[in-house]
């Protein structure tokens, strides 16, 4: 599988190049948010705050108010922890169109407590308003700016940074919205999102070997939550629906799909694979996704249950399967 | 008490907006009288401060907003289309002209006595304050009259300001920025992460006037946590900081006309919260909101009431 560096840093420049409007505030944490390249291209659109969110982000719905585009470059949790009511009052309730772009989602870093934004998307769904969608790959990172630019309100954007994979083809954009169905099959629906989506292709494709019929869809955006596709395949799982996402399982994807589940009378059992209600710590991504039961095995442990017998899968059997970037089956089926 | 007018303006300005001062104290006496409530010292304390700043210190187009607010047109949301903020009530916005964030939500009943005193709002607007269904509301929101950022949250509008000011420097606007805040909010640290900003980014183009009345909602701000001394603070940050008599219209318009050079300006206007109403000084400390404790209490306002209104020059 292709793997890409700093896909945000360079996408940013040129995306912006012609869109005189698109201004960067960073919070002294202007390389660690990829946005070096931008102040070093566009000197005049970039605004140094330090480190003063609660400032940058009034500031920002100012700048909003004043006709531009400004793009608040942080790690998630001094966004939506530090800055909540300044998001709400200076940013949400008047709608204005500020991008916030939080990085460090969920369990990524080993910055612990302090730096792992594991609940943002559930404090942010709640607040009216707000667009809420998240990268899984480089696609995602390449087209998510363009796929989200005629957004009026604020947008918070749960973004990658460094080397990133190719899970999606390229020339298949991020669309709002709009799921991507990555296999098809009736006896579990599962839907995922940002990395989780990675590693849950990983035991997909084994699961198929093993003759579970997987319905997997990627989730991009959390909030609209209303996609046609993702309450069709939640309707057709026989034997329920799984979602996995890197977030605690309250609030996030996992409640989103429970509240569709029941808003439209599907009445199918979910299994929620994420942070069970409980803080992590600091640590490596691969040791905390197995510590946390959000890899690749517990999806399999957690279709083992579902289906009600062993599949004779392992860790070893995981870790080779090789992943190539996949075009949405919808589109392979119409070809 | 009859209606403010435009037709007699004083050849002097300080006459007039001496007049139109003692007019907002009254109509909001007045209106506390008949609303058995209301944030009175607020008047007290800035009513010469929000007459020099409309007559004088801040450059307004005139109003092209109805005389009496339009019932409140829904929240701000991407399908709502009708959502204005009520910062027409300030004038259409141009690059020239200055910009007026009003910071202390809790003195909407002051920016609304002086909207109607100054020819902005009519009389009528004011029969709307707290009732359902209208924009003129009790903590201002910002689709309220003169209100232009949301700002119930203390400490925010400064940040904005902040913004605002950036943005119309990239648009090479030549307009000012006016933030009229209260001394409270600069217990917030929101409040001196904004002021680091704006000496950071040399915002001379921003003008902050305080309203140093040293009230609090517990009572006195000093003990409940105190501020002072402001202008060494606010120097230290980088600002040109002037303390004035609140009450002095001169002293307030002065800064003002001084030529930028780099620093953000702050007056800080120290006030009597009981300026013009010493009836006030019995409920001293607590002066944030004024109930009549019993008929005999509002008796005593409303004779100071009848008093205020025979001293009061008539209006043509």
């Amino acid at each position: 599988m292709e793997i890409l560096s700093k896909v945000h840093a360079t996408n940013l420049v040129k995306w912006a190049k012609d869109k005189p409007q698109v201004l960067v505030l960073s919070a002294d944490l202007t390389s660690s948010t990829e946005v070096d390249d931008f102040q070093k291209a566009y000197p005049d659109r970039f605004f140094s705050f330090g480190l003063a969110e609660a400032n940058m982000m009034s500031a920002a719905g100012g700048l909003a108010r004043e006709g531009f585009l400004p793009f608040i470059h942080t790690f998630a949790v001094f966004i939506y922890r530090r800055a909540f009511d300044q998001l709400i009052d200076s940013v949400a309730y008047p709608n204005l169109p500020v991008r916030m772009v939080g990085f460090l989602p969920g369990i990524v870093t080993p910055g612990g407590i302090t730096h792992q934004a594991i609940e943002d998307v559930a404090l942010l769904r709640s607040v009216p308003n707000m667009t809420i969608v998240e990268v899984a790959d480089a696609t995602e990172i390449e087209s998510i700016l363009t796929g989200t630019e005629n957004i009026r309100g604020p947008i918070y954007y749960r973004m990658l940074r460094g080397e990133v994979s190719r899970l999606f083809a390229k020339d298949e954009p991020f669309k709002l919205n709009t799921a991507r169905i990555l296999s098809t099959g009736n006896d579990i629906t599962l839907l995922s999102s940002g990395i989780c989506t990675e590693e849950a292709m990983r035991a997909t494709t084994i699961l198929k070997q093993r003759g579970v019929a997987i319905q997997h869809l990627h989730i991009s955006t959390h909030k609209p939550f209303d996609d046609p596709s993702v309450i069709q395949a939640c309707s057709e799982a026989r034997l329920g629906v799984i979602t996995m996402e890197n977030h605690t399982i309250i609030g996030g994807l996992g409640s989103a799909t429970a509240e569709l589940i029941a808003t439209n009378g599907l009445g199918k059992s979910l299994q929620r694979i994420g942070l069970k209600d409980t803080f992590a710590h600091g640590a490596s991504k691969p040791y905390l996704m197995r510590e946390y039961e959000m890899d690749a095995l517990a999806l399999v442990q957690t279709v083992e249950k579902m289906v009600g017998h062993d599949l004779d899968i392992n860790e070893i059997d995981l870790q080779s399967v090789r992943l190539q970037a996949v075009h949405s089956a919808a589109k392979a089926e119409a070809l | 008490m009859p209606n403010s007018s435009q037709t007699e303006v004083p050849s002097n300005w300080k006459e007039n907006a001496s007049r139109i001062a003692n007019r907002i104290r009254l109509r909001v006496l007045e209106h506390v009288l008949t609303n058995n409530g209301g944030y009175m010292s607020q008047a007290c304390s800035s009513a010469e401060l929000f007459a020099a700043l409309y007559t004088r210190i801040v450059n307004l187009a005139p109003s092209e907003a109805p005389m009496i607010p339009a019932p409140f047109k829904g929240v701000p949301a991407s399908n709502n289309s009708l959502y204005t903020t009520g910062g027409i009530y300030n004038g259409p916005q141009a690059a020239h002209l200055d910009r007026f964030i009003f910071s202390p939500a809790h003195y909407a009943l002051v920016l609304y006595a002086t909207l109607i005193e100054v020819g902005r709002m009519s009389p009528e607007g004011l029969k709307q304050f707290n009732q359902d269904g209208s924009s003129v509301e009790m903590i201002g929101a910002e689709h309220s009259p003169g209100c232009e950022v949301t700002n119930g949250s203390l400490g925010q509008s400064i940040s904005q300001a902040v913004g605002i000011a950036l943005g119309r420097r990239l648009k090479a606007e030549t307009g000012r920025v006016v933030v009229m805040m209260s001394d409270g909010e600069f217990n917030e640290g929101q409040t001196w992460e904004a002021i680091a900003s704006m000496s950071h980014y040399k915002l001379d183009s921003m003008l902050v006037y305080v309203d140093v009345n040293g009230q609090c909602v517990d009572g006195k701000l000093n003990e409940t946590m105190n501020v002072e001394p402001l202008q060494s603070r606010l120097e230290a940050f980088g600002a040109r900081v002037f303390s004035v008599n609140a009450h002095d219209l001169e002293a307030l318009a002065a800064p003002a006309e001084l030529a930028p050079d780099g620093r953000p300006i702050f007056v800080l206007s120290y006030s009597n919260p009981t300026q013009g109403l010493p009836l006030l000084q019995n409920r001293a400390p607590k002066l944030h909101y004024l109930r009549f404790k019993d008929e005999a209490e509002r008796e005593s306002y409303l004779t100071v009431y009848q008093s205020m209104l025979a001293n009061m020059p008539a209006a043509e």
